[in-house]
């Protein structure tokens, strides 16, 4: 492709909006129009950037207030802008961002609870698929049960943490009222994020849970996600297990192990 | 390419098509009633956005407007994301397909605004060679909206409406005429509107849009903003008619984007141009 003719007005205009407020002056007439309206165009782009990352991390936002949730995005956003016009796709580096953030540091729960409100944007916009039910599941040869695969739905993802990540995510989504105050301590906990029709949910995940759907998300076969759920706590009820799964629709489609009968 | 055709007579005024209103988008069974996305909000790989608008274009028109193809980039459009209005549009199926005479993308950065250039010869070859790229991977023919522009610039060569006529004989697209933008600009730039609604290509005229602005928050009624968060203003109702006058009835749209209000009181507000809409096409029959 030959080189591209330019007139330097892009790159003067970016500068400006980068920061470099007299980037645009020779561009500007001189009719004495206020040279304050570069604002205009800088303050805009700020905004939409921050309102679409509240948008993508609205629990964060709710944890730090407006104030500071805005100041430090736009601290993050000019190192990091946008690079597509699908703002969906924004910001995908603003967990681990934060957890270098030095004015987070007391504050180790931002980056965990970022990963689970992003999680949840993907669940809204990731593929449809089909749900697995325990029909189908029933009309596998349970011979062949343990020895298949079974996917995970697209929307799906999974979460563990030792701290309490779980409960303070939870305990700050748009509609709750929490009774307790927010507690930080060392508690394991899981949590399963997935879409559910055209809404999506959240269901903590106990141990052997968590264990039997990362297998499966791993790849492995339902026996290895059985012994992995075990190994987690031996008392569980695997049918139960599976069954509650299941209903939280977590699962996609069922493929057997490919025979080689040649 | 052939140029573009007006679709005169099945879209009348339609809305803009906002998340909080899909179920009532749907139920919705006004005559001629029509619906307008914002592209970029739909290049997702499922959920209930999709599911949602689906189910809508069954039964209504529906119009694809791009923000994101940066058509007045000196640089051309970025091929991945015009692989992806292409299958939007393969997918929906819709009406009308239209951009921005703005750019948006420097190098890797996306800035979400609409930005003004010096409306150079050199500039309007690269934006007719854009648009035709656009219409020839598209497969038809797009529109262009008129922008509102705030800031005075040097280096302009030709008026925008001069501009605009250049880039239709040029490319064969159409041209979506912006009223809210062409009251913005005049406002703040100076210039008359009703001139610059006359100095357009009629026939080349294939959608109309209606919005509301308000002014800078500092520097007040000096500088309008092209705010899509308020009603359309009297000034715009007015400029509305006579860009009927003087088009014929125009597919016609009214934007919300902030401040969005209930369905109902938006649907009361196409009513409002659908008064306008028919009495300048009895006027054109009488």
């Amino acid at each position: 492709m030959p080189e591209q003719a330019t007139d330097g007005f892009e790159a003067a205009f970016h500068a400006m909006l980068s920061g470099d407020t007299a980037a645009l002056d020779g561009w500007l007439a001189p009719d004495g129009q206020d040279r304050s309206v570069v604002d205009v165009y800088r303050n805009s782009v700020v905004k939409a950037r921050l309102d679409a990352l509240e948008a993508l991390y609205p629990t964060v936002a709710r944890l730090v207030g407006r104030d500071w949730f805005r100041a430090a995005g736009a601290e993050f956003a000019h190192g990091s802008p946008p690079v597509d016009p699908v703002l969906d796709t924004f910001a995908e580096d603003f967990p681990d961002w934060l957890a270098g953030f030095p004015p987070a540091h007391d504050l180790p729960y931002l980056a965990p609870v970022a990963r689970i409100d992003r999680a949840w944007m993907r669940a809204h916009t990731a593929a449809d698929a089909p749900v697995l039910s325990s029909a189908m599941v029933a009309a596998m040869p349970p011979a062949r049960l343990f020895s298949s695969t079974a996917r995970l739905h697209p929307s799906t993802t999974l979460f563990w943490f030792d701290w309490s990540v779980v409960s303070i995510w939870i305990d700050n989504q748009p509609d709750a009222e929490p009774d307790e105050p927010m507690v930080w301590e060392e508690r394991p906990e899981g949590l399963l994020i997935v879409r559910a029709g055209h809404g999506v949910i959240w269901r903590r995940l106990a141990r052997p849970e968590w264990a039997f759907l990362a297998a499966c998300r791993d790849g492995h076969d339902l026996g290895r996600a059985a012994r992995d759920a075990f190994a987690a706590d031996p008392a569980v009820t695997l049918s139960t297990l599976f069954a509650g799964l299941l209903s939280a629709r977590a699962f996609s489609t069922l493929h057997p192990e490919i025979q080689n009968d040649v | 390419m052939p140029a573009f055709t007006p679709p005169v007579g099945s879209l009348t005024v339609g809305l803009g098509l906002k998340s909080p209103h899909y179920a009532e988008a749907l139920a919705c069974s006004a005559a001629g009633l029509w619906f307008e996305i914002h592209a970029e909000n739909y290049m997702v790989d499922g959920g209930a956005r999709l599911a949602w608008l689906d189910a809508i274009r069954r039964d209504k028109p529906l119009s694809i407007h791009g923000v994101g193809l940066s058509l007045a980039s000196e640089a051309r459009p970025d091929p991945d994301h015009l692989d992806r209005l292409c299958d939007l549009v393969d997918g929906l199926e819709p009406a009308l397909v239209s951009e921005h005479l703005a750019w948006s993308r420097h190098g890797d950065v996306y800035h979400p605004d609409l930005l003004p250039f010096p409306r150079t010869r050199a500039r309007l070859a690269c934006i007719a060679d854009n648009i035709d790229e656009v219409q020839t991977a598209l497969g038809r023919p797009i529109l262009i909206e008129n922008p509102s522009l705030y800031l005075a610039l040097r280096g302009h060569e030709m008026a925008e409406t001069e501009f605009l006529t250049e880039i239709v004989a040029r490319s064969g697209c159409g041209l979506l005429l912006d009223v809210n933008n062409v009251h913005v600009t005049t406002h703040n730039l100076g210039g008359d509107a009703r001139a610059y609604i006359d100095a357009l290509p009629a026939e080349a005229v294939g959608e109309i849009h209606l919005a509301g602005h308000a002014p800078d928050e500092r520097l007040g009624d000096a500088l309008l903003i092209d705010s899509h968060d308020a009603p359309v203003s009297n000034a715009v109702w007015s400029l509305y008619d006579h860009a009927l006058a003087r088009l014929g009835p125009r597919p016609t749209l009214i934007e919300r984007d902030g401040n969005v209000p209930d369905f109902a009181v938006l649907m009361a507000e196409r009513d409002r141009a659908l008064v306008h809409y028919d009495a300048q096409g009895a006027r054109l029959h009488a």
